[in-house]
């Protein structure tokens, strides 16, 4: 039962994923692109550390799951947020 | 664990790594070459956990994939357009073709005719029958080497001469660096989005550094994984526009570079003083021993890998004062110390904008 | 046999393969040097391929040691490429 609701959301997670990437290799511009990116890798991130803190059954290693969770989301934001704001640079001459 | 599962996913993770290695090769691009050999050293790491090598993948994540890739955009940053990246032809691209498609195919079949020794040699590793026996050495004498992590035994007690000289080719590569010229030229001030990541990744990260430097002695971690995981928190404060990275100054940070290859000396000189063969810990003090050896390890290598990716004589802080965006005040002048600016915030002259290059600049 | 022994091994070699000959012939600085840091990518395959035992067993800890002895090596043997390029092509450009 557990495994069957781990699995669901590892998969969906995955899923989340695959779209991320159509995104990338499909969207227009360096925006929208890492507006894709970002946000369904992030939610397809949660979904599969979910699905792993649920499959794993000690609390210890579901907590360490969730906390890379958290640190990949702060870090991806970061990022995308400069390299948006590095893109707007390049664009606009000072 | 279902075999077909694991055989799926190495056929898949062998299939990335040898796409990934063509394409970051083949391509023109210097920064496209970059960016797919860090996914290639990320998928590398994965790989090694698939092969049971959790230190290894620690490291390989922190330092091949994550300092490497850093240093190399370092440095694709600051050429863009000139020696570093360039076309594909071949050296010899004043001969007539002919020659050129010579060179090519004879150094691709030399390069074949290696792989395929190569692997030949494998097949001969694989059949040996005495493959067995350093690894039986090795747990022979675990118990008294004074950790329990077996890859950390072999690194700072059964082979701690290896480890002494590649620490003095860490201190060599930092020599040949600081001789070669001033460091590269800094970064920006972080805005807030930035400035806030740093203020809780840092400490995170010096945390980190410091537990993966206990816990290896007993589980995946060490030294090493702990110096890198210290070098990227100085490469993040470097990245934010800070002038002072952490590093100290003048006299002490030669000392720092120097402590790793000067611990183990120390160490082993004075166990050679007293009787004992050079490097050959009594298995009593073998763990205190260790733990001090790490300690200084530790900072010696995030010393070295920082200054690896500031690329040269770090720059005394009154020199080049950091510039931030001239024009409007921003949040981040607002918000960071005092320390880090001049007093005249408002004056957005020429000297303020001197330390970057001509495609970030934008004064 | 175990297959991965064979997979991963293989592909290191054909890793080296790739590396050496991008090293030797592209004419790029930046793509020689990421050519060389592949190649030691695929010798640290090789390595570890050949200390793994097998699923449930503990992996030789020796060829471990020697592949993170040179990871690290790697590294600052890069770093200290990429300083010697950049003053190169300082001397390049200002004579």
């Amino acid at each position: 039962m557990i495994d069957a609701m781990a699995s669901l959301l590892i998969v969906s997670g995955l899923g989340f994923y695959l779209a991320g990437s159509i995104g990338l290799l499909r969207l227009p511009d360096l925006y929208s692109r890492l507006h894709a990116l970002t946000k369904a890798d992030n939610l397809g991130l949660g979904l599969l550390t979910a699905g792993l803190a649920l499959h794993a059954q000690d609390l210890l290693i579901a907590l360490k799951l969730v906390l890379i969770w958290l640190a990949v989301l702060a870090a991806s934001a970061a990022s995308a947020h400069l390299i948006a704001q590095h893109a707007r640079r390049q664009e606009t001459p000072s | 664990m279902n075999t077909t599962a694991l055989l799926v996913l190495d056929v898949l993770l062998v299939f990335s790594l040898l796409s990934l290695a063509a394409a970051a090769l083949a391509t023109r691009d210097a920064r496209r070459s970059v960016i797919l050999f860090m996914a290639f050293g990320l998928v590398l790491a994965v790989a090694w956990a698939r092969l049971l090598a959790p230190d290894v993948a620690l490291a390989e994540a922190a330092i091949g994939a994550g300092l490497s890739g850093a240093l190399l955009l370092a440095a694709v940053r600051e050429q863009p357009r000139r020696a570093l990246s360039g076309d594909t032809k071949p050296i010899h691209s004043r001969n007539d073709a002919g020659l050129k498609v010579t060179l090519q195919w004879t150094v691709t079949l030399f390069c074949v005719a290696l792989a395929a020794i190569l692997a030949w040699a494998l097949t001969q590793a694989f059949d040996s029958a005495s493959k067995d026996a350093l690894a039986q050495a090795v747990s022979a004498n675990l118990a008294a080497s004074g950790v329990s992590n077996p890859v950390t035994a072999v690194l700072l007690n059964f082979r701690a001469y290896d480890t002494l000289l590649e620490l003095a080719v860490l201190l060599t590569a930092v020599l040949g660096i600081f001789a070669l010229g001033p460091a590269r030229s800094g970064y920006r001030s972080a805005g807030p989005v930035f400035d806030g990541l740093t203020r809780w990744l840092v400490p995170v990260l010096i945390l980190a550094a410091g537990y993966l430097l206990w816990v290896g002695a007993h589980a995946p971690g060490g030294a090493f994984q702990a110096g890198a995981t210290l070098a990227a928190a100085g490469v993040v404060l470097r990245l934010a526009g800070q002038r002072t990275i952490g590093l100290p100054q003048g006299h002490t940070l030669h000392i720092v570079i120097a402590a790793g290859v000067a611990m183990f000396l120390v160490v082993g000189l004075s166990l050679l003083v007293l009787g004992r063969p050079f490097l050959g810990y009594p298995p009593a003090l073998a763990g205190g021993l260790i733990l001090l050896i790490e300690c200084a390890a530790m900072l010696a290598i995030a010393a070295t890998l920082v200054l690896a990716f500031l690329g040269g004589r770090p720059q005394p802080p009154s020199v080049n004062p950091a510039g931030a965006k001239p024009g409007a005040l921003s949040i981040s002048m607002l918000r960071s110390r005092s320390r880090e600016f001049p007093s005249d915030t408002d004056s957005h002259n020429a000297e303020s904008c001197r330390g970057f290059n001509e495609e970030k600049n934008r004064c | 046999m175990l297959t991965a022994h064979w997979l991963y091994g293989m592909a290191g070699c054909l890793i080296v393969a790739l590396g050496l000959r991008t090293a030797l012939l592209h004419a790029a600085l930046l793509q020689r040097l990421i050519g060389i840091n592949v190649m030691g990518a695929g010798v640290f395959l090789v390595l570890i391929a050949v200390a793994y035992r097998g699923p449930g067993l503990a992996p030789d800890p020796v060829p471990h040691a020697l592949v993170l002895t040179g990871i690290v090596v790697a590294v600052s043997a890069t770093a200290l490429a990429l300083a010697l390029a950049r003053r190169l092509a300082a001397e390049r450009d200002h004579g």
